[in-house]
């Protein structure tokens, strides 16, 4: 009995060592700017550099954009598919995986090679076009997580049962789903869109490749020619996606509290 | 001494004391029910039995060796589970074998042992089965089969027909109960369900609290039962607020109606009691054999069918009587003043 | 509904071409942005610059240089996915059958999913600024230990340093997907395995661990494949000094190397189908752990 515990101490311990020490030491780093002590000069330069804030509020703008995009797409889809076409149901889980089959390299690639400016479709010739592309590239990435979570959603509600209240009240589609199924999976379609966040804020591959100036290219040129300003700027993505994460959790507890209550 | 002895058992967990001081001895061969509502302790003391927990103090002795100490391994102990418990990833044959495997019984005789294993529960030709592929009936048959395969000295019985609907599960009883008196192993088996208890047992054991309120043969436990508690929860009881008059000679009263028992009762005068009574000992009516008469007046009818169950107010109190139901005589209507008779043998009186 | 439909046949078509128009945007969706830029790769990979059909694309993945460069990326991929699997496994044991407090565990959980998802640029500096030449432990080690790492012959920039980072995000994976997997382990299977005569160890070569295997050889097809595809970490950790597989098609597609679209091409189309075999093992094993445990 003793022994049992003692090894999954042990255990926890040991992993806690490795998993604390780059966030330590990314953090000591991050701090050791200034001869002589610690200061917070590397975040004050990284604050300050216009570029940062350029390509952080861009990398912002992409995040939001491909959350709204991916919320448009995914729960008509995931609710049409619950309530009229079950038979739909494995092609579109099928689907909604392959990003997660399929590298994200090789689907910027496959971008590259079908949108370039000598195809009928010639969106990486435009600044708007690159930039639509890299938003629909990255809907295509949180597809996954957006539509696992609302499917989720959708399962612990009687979408049947909500809809045709609704419908007996004489509303549309478009307003059933704006104004009852959406409220409804709010939660889920939150704990997907914080995914999304984290997963977009800094991502490099699709950015780098079609040649757009965001977060993730932004860290990458500053991994090449700073020192300290590198952890600096480590030390806020990590915050992020922790505060992703805990946002995910807070609405999650609220969402199971709420319908404890109900 | 007993065969399975237990003495002086405790189990406490943090501050709480789950068992207290929990004394039975279980004679080889016999079939002994723990019978209690869920929190007892009665599957507390078969887990300490089974080995998977350890008694806080006191001891437990199998055929004379002490084995308070023991891992559950070395104790020889068959157990089944109220979920199955079966082994997923193994055939109905590998789940049966599966003890004489570890004990590294030779190949040829474990497919002997458990060839007659399934014989012995009925489903030899589901051998090659996974337990998913088993209505949940056959999973406790076969969980049943794969404790008795490695012939062990006691058979502990968890709650196994508490998963199971109404109709296997009294057909599994009686069939449990055929194969423990074929093979004539010490059984204790746990259950909530008065019922099971009753119609299996040689022996019950009434939990409360951790603490076993009475042991006796069903038919005691069911008409002499010793404690408020046992009264109440084996079969359905009429309890009576009443006070004791008289108790060298025998007289209570049930509000202002005094009646007299005729045998010294246990107790001071002027105690509160409570009368227990079934209603199947409740007669409509003045009989020649119940010398108990109480007058009151109808006060609820319940057709249930085969039986109609009448609540009859009686000093201000009600009281639950069964009756057949016959073709040509309606029940009495609501209101209707009305006798009631009850021999005074089955007037028990408990502390209140 | 049903005498709705018998009376008014005509208005229920154009409802159900509504429910139509609700699932179309995905579907247009899907196979703009995610099957026909794939399938323009894949096609591509088994043609030639004047659009004819040749296998001579892939047979340019084993000029030494390719060869090379997946050999180590399905190496590093398999040594990640092994340990991330091996450490993941013993961290969710602890807390879920080690005894320990429930805080704990939930605090290890919560970590998991966050550090699972900490992976690309920012990690690749957490582990310079540990383990690079200036790095924490690094320093650490030399001042209070006099060992001196790079002297020994260690570099961030390497095959160990690369697979070290890894495992920040393969082992956290792991933990999340075993975690519900060992809490499946019913109480019963061991204690009627105990009950039966069996021993701890006999318990987990018979019952646990087969019961487990379809998880544990699924996570890591899974953890596989997840390390793969990994290319931002790698770049930021090493620029292109380290040729894997995902950096050489990086750096094909930008041009940088010799300009040839077509083993591109090629060289994505072997990452999927890799990629591929390793998720369609997870998904086949995960069916048939499911299976047993219903």
């Amino acid at each position: 009995m003793m022994g049992k515990r003692l090894w999954s101490w042990l255990a926890v311990v040991l992993g806690g060592i490795y998993f604390l020490l780059p966030l330590v030491g990314m953090f000591d780093f991050s701090l050791r700017m200034q001869r002589g002590g610690y200061s917070f000069e590397a975040y004050r330069i990284v604050l300050a550099d216009t570029q940062f804030q350029q390509t952080f509020g861009y990398s912002v703008m992409l995040a939001l954009l491909t959350i709204v995009l991916g919320i448009l797409i995914v729960v008509p889809t995931a609710y049409f598919v619950r309530l009229r076409f079950p038979g739909l149901r494995p092609i579109v889980e099928f689907i909604t995986l392959l990003p997660l089959v399929i590298p994200p390299i090789v689907i910027v690639f496959g971008y590259i090679r079908i949108y370039n400016t000598s195809s009928i479709l010639p969106l990486t010739g435009s600044w708007w076009g690159t930039n639509i592309l890299l938003v629909f590239g990255y809907a295509t990435l949180s597809l996954p997580y957006m539509y696992r979570s609302v499917d989720t959603g959708l399962r612990t509600i009687d979408i049947a049962s909500l809809t045709e209240a609704a419908q007996s009240l004489g509303s549309g589609w478009a307003r059933i789903l704006a104004v009852v199924i959406l409220p409804n999976v709010f939660v889920s379609v939150l704990s997907g869109a914080f995914l999304t966040f984290a997963i977009v804020i800094g991502e490099y591959v699709f950015a780098a490749l079609l040649n757009v100036n965001s977060f993730g290219p932004y860290m990458v040129w500053m991994g090449g020619n700073r020192a300290y300003e590198p952890s600096a700027l480590a030390v806020v993505a990590f915050a992020i996606t922790w505060v992703c994460m805990g946002l995910i959790q807070l609405f999650t507890r609220f969402s199971k509290f709420s319908t404890v209550r109900r | 001494m007993a065969f399975l002895d237990i003495h002086h058992l405790e189990k406490s967990f943090g501050a709480q004391r789950v068992v207290k001081d929990f004394n039975l001895g279980i004679e080889k061969g016999e079939f002994v029910s723990f019978l209690g509502p869920s929190g007892c302790g009665k599957t507390t003391v078969l887990r300490m039995v089974a080995g998977f927990e350890m008694p806080t103090s006191g001891a437990i002795r199998i055929d004379g060796r002490d084995v308070t100490g023991q891992p559950a391994n070395r104790r020889k102990i068959g157990m089944v589970f109220q979920a199955y418990a079966l082994f997923p990833n193994l055939t109905v044959e590998q789940n049966i074998g599966f003890g004489l495997r570890v004990a590294g019984e030779g190949k040829a005789e474990t497919r002997v042992r458990v060839a007659e294993m399934l014989e012995l529960i009925g489903l030899p030709q589901l051998g090659n089965r996974y337990p998913f592929q088993l209505s949940g009936g056959q999973q406790q048959r076969v969980a049943l089969a794969r404790a008795l395969a490695v012939r062990p000295q006691v058979l502990l019985l968890d709650e196994p027909l508490s998963a199971l609907d109404a109709k296997i599960r009294v057909s599994l009883r009686e069939e449990i109960r055929r194969i423990q008196r074929e093979l004539g192993i010490t059984t204790i088996f746990v259950t909530h369900d008065q019922e099971e208890a009753l119609s299996m047992s040689d022996r019950v054991v009434v939990m409360h609290q951790g603490v076993a309120d009475q042991v006796g043969t069903p038919f005691e436990i069911y008409n002499r039962p010793a404690t408020r508690f046992v009264a109440q929860f084996v079969g359905t009881l009429n309890l009576l607020d009443a006070n004791l008059l008289d108790a060298a000679a025998g007289r209570i009263g049930l509000g202002d109606v005094p009646v007299a028992l005729n045998r010294t009762l246990p107790g001071r005068t002027g105690d509160r009691v409570s009368l227990a009574l079934r209603p199947e000992t409740v007669a409509l009516g003045r009989k020649e054999e119940r010398n108990v008469v109480l007058s009151g007046h109808i006060a609820e009818v319940h057709f249930l069918g085969s039986v109609i169950r009448i609540r009859v107010a009686v000093a201000g109190q009600l009281v639950s009587l069964d009756t057949f139901n016959q073709p040509d005589r309606p029940p009495p209507s609501v209101g209707t003043p009305v006798e009631v008779s009850v021999s005074d043998r089955d007037l028990l009186v408990l502390a209140a | 509904m049903t005498t709705s439909a018998a009376i008014l046949p005509s208005a229920v078509r154009p409802r159900q071409a509504l429910n139509w128009f609700g699932v179309a945007p995905f579907f247009l969706f899907a196979l703009l942005f995610l099957i026909l830029p794939t399938l323009n790769i894949v096609l591509g990979a088994f043609r030639n610059a004047e659009g004819q059909a040749t296998l001579e694309n892939l047979g340019k993945l084993f000029s030494p240089s390719i060869r090379a460069a997946f050999w180590i990326s399905i190496e590093l991929s398999l040594l990640t996915a092994a340990l991330g699997c091996v450490f993941g496994f013993f961290i969710a044991a602890a807390i879920t059958l080690g005894e320990l407090p429930r805080w704990l565990r939930n605090a290890i959980l919560t970590f998991s999913g966050v550090a699972s998802n900490f992976a690309g640029v920012p990690l690749a500096f957490a582990f310079i600024a540990t383990l690079g030449r200036l790095g924490f432990v690094t320093m650490l080690l030399r001042h209070w230990f006099g060992i001196n790492l790079y002297g020994l012959g260690f570099n961030i920039v390497s095959f160990l340093g690369l697979a070290l980072t890894y495992l920040y995000f393969q082992v956290p994976l792991m933990v999340l997907i075993i975690t519900p997997a060992l809490e499946g382990l019913r109480r019963e299977w061991r204690e009627a395995a105990e009950s039966l005569g069996a021993t701890g160890f006999q318990y987990w070569r018979l019952v646990a661990l087969p019961i487990l295997w379809p998880s544990l050889l699924g996570t890591l097809a899974l953890l596989f494949a997840n390390a793969f595809g990994a290319v931002a970490t790698a770049i930021a950790l090493t620029g292109s000094s380290l040729s894997i597989a995902p950096i050489v098609l990086f750096a094909q597609i930008r041009g940088d190397v010799l300009n040839d679209p077509h083993l591109g091409y090629a060289i994505a189309f072997a990452m999927i189908v890799l990629t591929a075999v390793a998720n369609g093992i997870y998904i086949l094993l995960r069916l048939r752990a499911e299976r047993w445990v219903k």
